[in-house]
């Protein structure tokens, strides 16, 4: 009764000497760094100290490696987010033992529940002074075991080499996630003769699988039955690089897609096809279509509660299609019928050349098509005109300066949210954002990581005042590297997203989240209140910036923060009293989405 | 939704720092109830075998076995129901026995095939294996006498031989 799995018989396991290719002999610190150059690493974010002093040295010497100092290890572990997630590449951070490695915990948090490929390296104390409180010293292997895809801790600096490849190749490969290399001070000391392996072997992690061609068979002969049916596309379209597949897929079939946030940008919005967004502040007509489906192809995605609200009533009548390859994500929130494991890109791939090449025949969708084109019409995103700016409408007049082209960073609440419904991602890895872990004071710093990896692209944090607070010092980043990340900053001195909460769940009770003095409320009427004063917090740091209150002056203001060469801050004062609409309350069905 | 029930959980592992808070952490994590745990190792260089009983639902044995699976220390997993497995668990208990209580006690242990393995004037340990039934017969069976100190593994278990397996140190 033992479960199929596709793991090699233990027979396979037995040690055999791997080929490699030899190293010169260095310091313990100098091989990471050559392993680093081998995985093709062009940029680090690494903030010093005492247990990781011997790799900056090394790193200093690398003539093919930035290094980037962020001015906190949790700015510089979601910098390596912003380059991972607007990449697709491994993104590589670095802290000393003990606090900066704490620091970089909800980094490698965030990564695991987003599935992001991040390298977490953290310098540990002399393994001789393990175990004894040492200065310094955390058991960061233990504090961060439920949240790697793996880790390790390197014992014997001869496993180095060894250990980076199997790290980055970890990392990225199958469902990306991060992966920590905790390193003693000894090991990055020693002086040795490097073997970099050419070939790995780890037995408890084989090549995912692909889909069967039955299986495939299977889900086109029930589309071409489908009467109701919607493709659930999900972050797996993206680290699988399917985009074009996907879309191949939709148009050949005719099936309607409906997007999670972590799949933004695989179908542009305008798309025919395209239910843009759905779940807790997506669109209604996404939510219905889901919800009245007969048949749901889920594709990537994780059955997450933002996305199915009460289980029980999400797709009540649909036979339910989940490609994963990751066999743990079926049957775990939302039963399936059809579970198919293996890689979602290669399946939507071959499903795409089935339906070309084969006498697939399109199920007629009219009715179903029209009905959904009656919502989509019907309620589209949209808010009431305000004789103050309005975070929705800063959203709308920068894309249309940007004419849709920037990749677009966000901090967690309501800012969040707009930036995902007016801010219309047409292309994959442009909305970059902190989802599943929802990480405040991500946006920022992964506007500098991803300004890193493209530096011809547009790179803009649409940010709230209380997320943006929590790594403004990565301002100084920005400044003294020379990158040039923007912030358009939704400043409504409150905590937004949970002030809506409280006024339509507790009558308004604010429990802590107004930001300035509850007793003179900054706001577009009260600009005495106002506080902090970004304006000048960023002038301080050397980053131009402006404050805009007038309607008449955001579109300038705007043109003003893109023309700008260098980093630049928005102060956008806009009222509180907006929520993000529509919503679907906490553990209510589709059904239940409130418009108003 | 099905009944809880016990599941045996035979994990095989590579032999490295960390395994076991590895798949103990996961247990506990996701919110399963481990309720024994074993590790050894195995007759493969670098590996070893952990057996856990964990008690749930058919979804929750599903989702612990994938789970398990995830991590990239273990090289298999399998899970054993009722009848298909032996499985074997060690008592030691060091018991009240006085030279008027202890021949009663020395018969008990005979019905059970346990061994007494160290004796003093006031009392006795006793060593029994067994199944999870037997070793619960046993245990009841000497509770009256003053039981003064407990040891037990838990199951270790092994499938019943269905495929020939290869000789150890076979290639």
């Amino acid at each position: 009764m033992s479960t199929p799995t596709a793991q090699p018989s233990p027979e396979a396991v037995l040690p055999f000497p791997p080929p490699y290719e030899e190293g010169s002999p260095k310091k313990g610190a100098e091989v990471v760094v050559e392993a680093l150059e081998r995985e093709g690493v062009d940029t680090i974010f690494a903030y010093p100290g005492g247990a990781s002093m011997e790799l900056h040295q090394a790193l200093v010497k690398s003539g093919k490696i930035r290094t980037i100092l962020p001015r906190h290890e949790q700015g510089g572990g979601f910098m390596a987010h912003g380059y991972a997630r607007a990449t697709g590449k491994p993104g590589v951070c670095m802290a000393t033992s003990g606090p900066g490695a704490t620091n970089l915990i909800t980094c490698i948090a965030d990564a695991y529940m987003d599935s992001i490929p991040l390298v977490a390296i953290t310098g540990q104390v002399y393994q001789t002074l393990i175990g004894k409180s040492a200065f310094q010293e955390t058991d960061v292997l233990g504090m961060s075991m439920p949240v790697v895809k793996h880790s390790y801790m390197v014992l014997e600096a001869e496993d180095l080499p060894r250990v980076l490849r199997e790290a980055f190749h970890i990392a990225q490969t199958g469902r990306p996630g991060p992966v920590v290399v905790d390193i003693p001070k000894d090991v990055q000391q020693k002086v040795f003769t490097p073997r970099f392996p050419l070939e790995l072997n780890i037995p408890g992690y084989p090549e995912p699988p692909k889909a069967s061609d039955d299986d495939l068979k299977t889900v086109l002969g029930l589309l071409e039955q489908a009467q109701r049916p919607v493709l659930y596309t999900g972050g797996g379209i993206i680290s699988s690089e399917a985009t074009d597949a996907l879309r191949r897929l939709a148009e050949a079939t005719g099936v309607p897609v409906a997007s999670t946030l972590m799949g933004l940008g695989a179908m542009d919005p305008d798309h025919p096809l395209s239910l843009y967004w759905f779940g807790m502040h997506g669109t209604v007509a996404g939510n219905w279509a889901v919800c009245e489906s007969d048949l749901l192809v889920c594709l990537g995605a994780r059955f997450d509660d933002r996305i199915t609200g009460k289980v029980e009533k999400f797709a009540p009548e649909a036979k339910i299609v989940h490609f994963d390859l990751d066999r743990s994500e079926h049957q775990k929130n939302k039963p399936a019928h059809y579970p198919i494991f293996g890689e979602v890109g290669d399946a939507l791939r071959r499903m795409a050349d089935l339906v070309e090449k084969t006498d697939f025949r399109a199920p007629d969708l009219t009715a179903w098509r029209a009905k959904l084109d009656q919502w989509k019409e019907e309620y589209p995103f949209t808010y009431k005109e305000s004789p103050h700016i309005l975070g929705q409408e800063a959203i709308e007049v920068l894309y249309e300066e940007t004419g849709g082209e920037a990749i677009i960073t966000t901090g967690v609440g309501q800012h969040q949210m707009w930036a995902a419904q007016y801010y219309r991602f047409k292309e994959p890895r442009t909305y970059l954002s902190s989802l599943g872990l929802g990480t405040m004071g991500f946006g920022y710093p992964a506007a500098v990581g991803a300004k890193v990896a493209c530096p011809d692209r547009e790179v803009i944090d649409i940010d709230g005042d209380g997320s943006f607070l929590m790594n403004v010092q990565e301002l100084a980043t920005a400044k003294v590297e020379g990158i040039h990340a923007k912030c358009l900053l939704l400043n409504n001195q409150h905590l937004g997203m949970v002030v809506q909460w409280e006024d339509r769940f507790y009558e308004g009770c604010r429990g802590q989240t107004i930001l300035g003095d509850p007793d003179n409320i900054g706001s577009p009427d009260n600009i005495d209140g106002l506080y902090p004063d970004f304006v000048a917090m960023a002038q301080g740091f050397g980053v131009k910036a402006r404050r805009v209150i007038r309607k008449e002056e955001l579109r300038e203001a705007i043109r003003e923060m893109l023309d700008h060469d260098g980093p630049y801050l928005l102060d956008v004062i806009v009222p509180y009293s907006e929520h993000v609409l529509p919503m679907i309350p906490q553990g209510k069905s589709a059904k239940e989405i409130l418009t108003e | 939704m099905t009944q809880p029930q016990k599941y045996t959980l035979s994990i095989l592992v590579e032999n490295k720092f960390g395994v076991l808070a590895r798949v103990a952490g996961m247990f506990s994590g996701r919110g399963f109830n481990i309720e024994t745990l074993n590790v050894g190792p195995v007759h493969q260089e670098g590996l070893s075998r952990i057996t856990a009983t964990i008690v749930g639902d058919q979804q929750s044995l599903d989702q612990a076995l994938k789970q398990c699976n995830k991590l990239i220390n273990v090289v298999e997993v399998e899970y054993f129901g009722p009848g298909v497995a032996v499985s074997r668990e060690l008592l030691l208990l060091r018991i009240q026995a006085d030279s008027a209580t202890r021949p009663e006690l020395m018969q008990i242990c005979d019905i059970f095939r346990a061994k007494v393995i160290d004796v003093t004037a006031e009392n006795v340990i006793v060593e029994v294996t067994g199944n999870a039934n037997k070793i619960a017969a046993f245990y009841d069976l000497v509770i009256p006498f003053g039981i003064l100190k407990m040891a037990r593994t838990g199951a270790v278990a092994l499938e019943r031989g269905r495929s020939p397996e290869k000789l150890v140190g076979a290639s």
